[in-house]
Parts: C-alpha cells; structure tokens; sequence
C-alpha cells in the first residue's frame, strides 16, 4: 500500500485516530436523499420549511470553558490553570465570554444570531455519560424511556423515516420512536453488489407473519433502503463532500460522537440547499471526556466546533432555504467547577446550551448558575433542559411539546426564536 | 430439540459449520454443552494462529524524536495495529474452541479499551493477554484495575493524592462491576481515591505502585469506611451481591437477549457459580429460559463476519492484503473494529446493528465475500445448508429462487434477515 492509500485506510478505518465517519462511511445514500428534493417539490416546496439541526457534543462539555464567567473571582480561584484571563475571553456581556477559541461563534453573537441559553439541565442530575446522555436524548430525566424525542415526534406524525436524519455512524437514540425511526445517511449513491438488484433488496424487506421483532426490522432496514432511493426521480447532481481532514489521536476517553463535524454539516447544508424533505438532522463531535490535560484538547475541540458552525451558519444564510434552518448544540452534561489536579475536569451538571441561525434571536437567556451556591461542587441548574427542547418543538417543528416532551412536563416557552 | 442445538452452537460460538452441527445434533445438548464450555483436546485450529509478538513500542527509547522519527513511529504502530486486529479474525475464525473465543471477545466489549486514546498495541495486546488469562471474573476484575491500557484509557495515571480523578473509579463501579445508579456520587469520589497512586511505565509496558502518589486516608465506600486501595476495593466490590447480578445480567444481554430482562431464577443460578464466567455461561445455556430466546439477538458485526469466513471456509489470514483492507474499512463502518469500541460502554446491541446504513453496508461487504468463494452450483437449500439455517421464510426463499449466480446467492444470503438474527 502506498502512503495516501495508507492514510485513506487509516482514517476510514478509524485504527489509529482517524474519523469513522469519512466519506466511505456506506449508509443510505446522500444523492438518493438530495434526489428526494425533485419529486417532493411537486407537491410542497421544502425549502420554506423550518428545519431543526441537533449537534450533540459526547462526553460533557466543560461550559464553564466554553462560556466563561470571566468576571468571577470564584472562577479563578476553582481552576487556576484552566481559567481564560479576563482579556482574552470574547466577551458577551459584563460578566460572561466565550472561550477564545469560538471567534466564528463570537461574530455570530454580534449579527445577533447566537442565543446562549445558560445552566442548563435537569433535577436530580445524573453523571454517567450513558445515562445523562439518554435523559437528554429522551427528554425524560425521572425514568428510563426507549424513545428519543424526535422519535415520539416521528410517530406522532407518522413520518417518513426521511424526515428525521442522522450523519452519525449509529442511529442516536434520539431518533428512535416506539414505531418509526430516523434514517442514518451518508454518501455515495446507493451501491449493490454486483447483480443484486433493487427489487432484490426490496423483495428481502417484507415483513413475514410470525418471525422475531429483530428478524422484521432487519427486513425493515432493506424495504427503508429501497424506499427512500425510489422516491428518486430525477437526478441531482451532488457535489463531493469536502476531504475530511487528518485528526490527531484522541485525548480524551471516547464516549461516543463522530469527529467530522464540519463534514456532517456541509451534507446537511447540501441537504437543504436541494429541498429534501428532512425536517431533523442529527449531527455529532466526540471527544469531550476531558478529564487530563483539559486545555490542549478542550481548544482544540472547540476550535473544530467553531469553524464548522461558522461556516455552516454563513453558507445557510446565504439562501432562503437556509434561513429556515434552526442549529441547536447540547451535551449530556457539563464539568465539575473546580479542576482536578491532573488539569483536567471531572463529571458535572449543568451547561450552556447554544442556539443559531437566521431565526434566532441573539442573546442571554436564562442566568448564569452561581459558582458560590453550589451543590457539592457542581452547579445547579437554572433553566430546565426540557424548556429549550419544547421550544425547538414548538417554534421549529410546530407541534405540541407537552405530547413529546416526556413524563407529562409542561415545558415554558423560551423566546429565542422569531417568526418572520 | 434441532432447533435447541442450532440455538446453542450459534450463541456459544461465531457460527457453527455444517458438520459441527451435525456432530452436535448426533452428541445431544448435554453432550455439546459440555463439549462447548469444556473442551478437553487442545485447540489445534488456534495454534494456526498463535498471539502476535510485535516487539517494543516503536517509540521506545525516542526521548526526543525529530519530526521524521515520529511520523514514521507513528506509522509503525498503525501497521502493529492493523497486524494484532487482522490476527484476531483469523484467530476467531480458525479456532476449535469457539466459546472461550467469544468469551474472550465479550470481555473486550465489556472492558471496553480502544486503541485510538490508547494508541501503543502493545498495550492493547497485553490487555487482550491479560483477559484470556484470567480464569475468572475475580482474576480479571484484579488484573484490569492496574492494566496498562484500561488505566490509561480512563486517566488512572492521572489520578493522584494530591490529583483526584474520577473516572475510572466511576467505570469500574458505573460499566465494569455493580452497573449504573448503584452507588453514590460519593462513593465515585471515594473509588478515585482508592486507585490512586498507579503509574505507567510505558517502556516496561507496565503498571507500578507508587505509595507516594497513594491516598491513605480512609474511604467510605458503599458504607464501609476503611483505607480502601486499588485491590482492597475490586475485593470489596465483587462481595456485593450487585456484582455477580451485574455479570450474570450482562452475559444474559449478549448471550441470550438484548431486550428481554433476565429472568430471577436464570440469574440466581448463574449467580451461584460467580466468580467462574465459563460455568456462568453453562448455567445459563441449560436454563430453560435461554431457550426461549431465539430470535431476540442481532449478530454484532464482528460475529457477523467471522461467522460467514467460518462457513464458507475462508481465513481471515489468508485474504489479499486489499482484501484485508477491505475487511477493516467493512467492520467499521458496520460500527465494530475490534479495539476499537466507540466508547468505554462497549458495543451497542439490537435494532441499534440494523439501521438502513448499515444494510446497504452489509450488502456491499457480503458482496465482496461471496467473490472469494469459487463458483458452483447451488441451490436456495445448499444455501442454507452451508449457513446453517434451518429454513428460509416465503420472502427470502422467493428472492433466492429468482436467481441461479452462486454468489448472488451467498450474497443475499449472508445478508438474509434470517442470518443476521439468531
């Protein structure tokens, strides 16, 4: 094998560092999704519907880091060798910044299209990545649930299995419904095996009466397969997904996320751009276990999350279609405030959640969780993670949030959206 | 009872070959399962595959490397990886003793380390080493607490008296032996304590105590108070009736069903012969439970693999070098490389292997699979012969019967919901 191919191996294959996700990641194809927009069009002009983008950041993400409560003594005083000096945060107001790894993020902030929504979480926290990340997921903090939010929202409006996607390696459980779920999605058109047909592939996706659950979604997955490709009319010439670039070996323990983010996004601004008829995309960074040597790889993370949502933020406010797209990025929970010694940070509670887009109406929402009243040495949390989700259900998805929000809470509007 | 049998074979092992079924429907369940958990002739197929020596770290020794040095360092230990990685397959495939096989590859998933934090496969190989060492769960659960790899994964030598660190403390409590919400956030703090004072040598490619960097206070964990250290605590958590329910729980989760909970007297009886996972196993092939479950697991990808080499009476290890590229590329992007798991939670289970990627995926690999089996002729029947599955439903049959090309139908086949679902 010579160098590049090595290389191509390297990253597709993910031994050594590389990023699963690259563009041979084989799961239903981008150009058969894209190809959607043209018949859909028909009927309904998609790119003039509001369109909802879930980032999810897998390992905890230290919100203090990220929005810096630089005017705080009990900031410096909790982590002397991870703090940002005042001067150098990007300041959003009097007493908080963002990390000055987030310059894409902080012009965002000044267009007013960014909306901070701080401390957020949910009662009784729990600090598992597992089962934090499940509770956010299923927006269901008091008991396990099999269904992810999206998912309940998939059922309830009978959706398409299009109509809510996935960039990531694995369906999340978000997208999971008790009786639909969201497609996973990546390039390459739909490729079979020499002599398998289509209608093949479809013939082996029909249910037969008295097989196992699992012997019938297996079968599902092939009849989803040739489905979605068949609503294919015409097709759309598809621009290459850009070369995902070279990741250096992970300092962080892995609890899951994909780390292209920059990649996902641009397939779903392609996505967009074309009018598919997906109304929920569902995109990922992992790596935010940072328990050692938090700076290096803490800036590094969020330097990556920064130009991938700059640029996506600035290609989508550039069409009309784009303006309808609503970004939100959250983790399962944030660090605890005080740094352990190997300048790292353990498991904590709440953190700042992010909103962007053309929609969005900039600003500080909520209020920063103190670092003096904590709850044996995490932040409690101010705003209920269940409002943020309730508005996105409501304001994006226009549909009732009481009914997919779990175990009967009623979620409180939060006004970072404006309707035209 | 045929059915039992079938059952048996393709939960204990990868997948068992046409005439290992044929033996087993001749020898009874009782006689297979004894064969199963305790072999008593050698491993004569795994000595075709012997564990890899891959010599020292290709950075050893480079206290300054140049830039040269450490891309081309770096390169080594990508090829040592892919060389242990590829070894694995073929061992999993060629090996007589299926079960402990699969055992071993359960306990991978279940102290799940991957090589891409981990990056030295020395490391990783010794882990691999340290598991199939371990007799067992008790041996195992030592051994991983001051494993080179499973410390450095989750920042143990970061962990010091005057530098708590908690997170392998909470794995070890959280993943590895009492499962989730059985514990306090105190009694994290507390475990993080207990581990403190282990460092790596990453030459010796080994773990060492220093008491400096030890914590010697007393410890209240789970309501006892004393000076709990790394061992003193894995002593104190395999007392607790939580752990062996906990392993009882997760071989039931990989062996038996993803979805269903184990039953009460499955479990208790798996629990009496905690420590010793093989007669864990046993306790639970004979239940009557475990037989009720057919149809309730998805064959991870990995299994999936070495399963369809195993029957159509291929080597991983003597595939075409992009053949074996292929093979890697093709398990990751179903979700698993061996040493490679997506997080310290190991691999997912269920419907969560049969998304509509991975089918087109598994369509693809099962393709390039079916290229390396010379044609013949075959019929749907010779088909599921060669897979050992008992009989196809209406819908796979009829699509089978539409076509004559041999490797259209492997491919097919391989791809069958009734392959994928045991």
């Amino acid at each position: 094998m010579d160098a590049v191919t090595r290389r191509r191996f390297l990253l597709a294959s993910g031994v050594a560092g590389g990023s699963a996700l690259v563009a041979g990641a084989a799961k239903l194809s981008l150009g058969g999704l894209l190809r959607t927009a043209s018949e859909a069009s028909a009927s309904e002009d998609h790119r003039k519907t509001s369109k909802l983008v879930i980032v999810t950041l897998y390992g905890g993400n230290d919100g203090l880091n990220t929005v810096v409560p630089y005017a705080s003594p009990a900031y410096y005083a909790a982590r002397p060798e991870l703090a940002y000096e005042p001067e150098r945060v990007l300041r959003l107001d009097d007493a908080l910044g963002l990390n000055p790894m987030l310059k894409g993020l902080s012009s965002l902030w000044g267009e007013q299209r960014l909306a901070v929504v701080l401390g957020a979480g949910y009662p009784k926290p729990d600090r598992s990545h597992f089962r934090s990340m499940d509770i956010w997921q299923s927006a269901s903090p008091s008991g396990p649930t099999s269904s992810g939010w999206v998912g309940r929202w998939l059922d309830g409006t009978k959706a398409a299995p299009e109509a809510a996607v996935s960039f990531e390696p694995m369906l999340p459980p978000l997208l999971a419904g008790e009786t639909r779920t969201g497609a996973c999605v990546s390039v390459g058109g739909l490729k079979l095996p020499p002599g398998v047909t289509a209608d093949m592939v479809g013939a082996l996706g029909h249910r037969e009466p008295n097989e196992s659950e699992l012997q019938a979604r297996a079968a599902d997955a092939y009849a989803n397969l040739i489905n979605i490709d068949k609503l294919i009319q015409h097709a759309e010439a598809v621009s290459a997904p850009p070369e995902a670039t070279v990741q250096p070996d992970s300092p962080a323990t892995s609890t899951g996320g994909s780390n292209v983010l920059s990649a996902q996004l641009s397939r779903v601004a392609q996505c967009v751009e074309a009018g598919v008829p997906t109304r929920v995309y569902s995109v990922s960074l992992g790596g935010f276990d940072t328990h050692a040597s938090e700076r290096v790889g803490h800036e590094f993370l969020l330097r990556q999350l920064d130009q991938a949502l700059a640029s996506f933020a600035r290609r989508l406010s550039g069409t009309e279609a784009g303006r309808q797209v609503t970004t939100v990025v959250y983790s399962e929970f944030g660090r605890r405030v005080r740094a352990n010694a190997s300048d790292g940070t353990d498991h904590g509670t709440a953190g700042p959640v992010l909103v962007l887009g053309s929609q969005v109406a900039g600003g500080l929402y909520g209020e920063q969780p103190s670092l003096t009243d904590l709850d044996d040495g995490d932040l409690k949390a101010t705003t209920d993670f269940r409002d943020v989700i309730g508005t996105l259900l409501a304001s994006v998805l226009q549909a009732d949030p009481a009914r997919y929000v779990g175990g009967g809470y009623q979620p409180r509007m939060l006004p970072f959206l404006v309707r035209d | 009872m045929a059915d039992d049998l079938a059952l048996l074979l393709r939960r204990a092992g990868f997948g068992p070959t046409a005439a290992e079924l044929a033996a087993a429907k001749k020898a009874g369940y009782e006689a297979t399962l004894a064969a199963l958990t305790a072999p008593t002739a050698p491993d004569v197929g795994a000595s075709l595959a012997p564990v890899p020596v891959l010599g020292p770290d290709p950075f050893f020794r480079l206290s300054n490397p140049t830039a040269a040095q450490r891309a081309k360092a770096s390169e080594e230990r990508w090829e040592q990886t892919q060389r242990i990685t590829q070894w694995w397959l073929d061992r999993l495939t060629v090996a007589d003793h299926q079960t402990r096989e699969k055992l071993w590859f359960f306990w991978h998933g279940h102290w799940a380390t991957s090589v891409r934090k981990v990056m030295r496969p020395q490391l990783m190989l010794l882990q691999h080493r340290n598991l199939r060492s371990s007799l067992d769960f008790a041996v195992m659960a030592h051994k991983m607490i001051t494993d080179p790899a499973l410390v450095f994964w989750l920042d143990g030598e970061s962990n010091t008296r005057t530098a708590p660190n908690e997170n392998l403390g909470r794995e070890l409590m959280e993943l590895f032996m009492l499962g989730i919400g059985r514990y306090s956030e105190r009694d994290v703090k507390a475990a993080g304590r207990a581990l403190t004072g282990w460092r790596i040598d990453y030459d010796g490619a080994r773990t060492y105590f220093s008491p400096a960097w030890h914590d010697n206070g007393a410890k209240t964990i789970l309501g006892e108070t004393k000076n709990f250290n790394a061992h003193s605590l894995v002593d104190f958590l395999l007392k607790q009736d939580r752990c062996a329910a906990y392993i009882a729980e997760r071989l039931w989760f990989r062996y038996a069903s993803s979805s269903d909970p184990i039953p009460k007297s499955t479990r208790d009886a798996m629990v009496a012969v905690f420590p010793n996972s093989m007669s864990m196993l046993r306790k639970l092939f004979e239940d009557e439970a475990f037989r009720a479950t057919a149809g309730k697991l998805v064959k991870q990808p990995t299994e999936w693999f070495v399963g369809a080499m195993r029957h159509l009476g291929l080597r991983p290890g003597e595939l075409s070098d992009e053949m074996s590229t292929y093979v890697l590329n093709g398990l990751e992007r179903l979700g698993q490389l061996p040493f490679a798991p997506p997080s310290v939670e190991g691999w997912p289970a269920g419907a969560e292997w049969l998304t509509v990627g991975a089918a087109q995926a598994r369509l693809n690999f099962a393709g390039r699979i079916a290229q390396l089996v010379p044609a013949q002729r075959l019929t749907p029947e010779d088909v599921a012969h060669v897979l050992t599955i008992e009989t196809w439903t209406n819908r796979t049959y009829s699509v089978l019967k539409a076509t004559t090309d041999p490797q259209r139908l492997l491919t097919l086949g391989l791809a069958s919901p009734e392959y994928l679902v045991t």
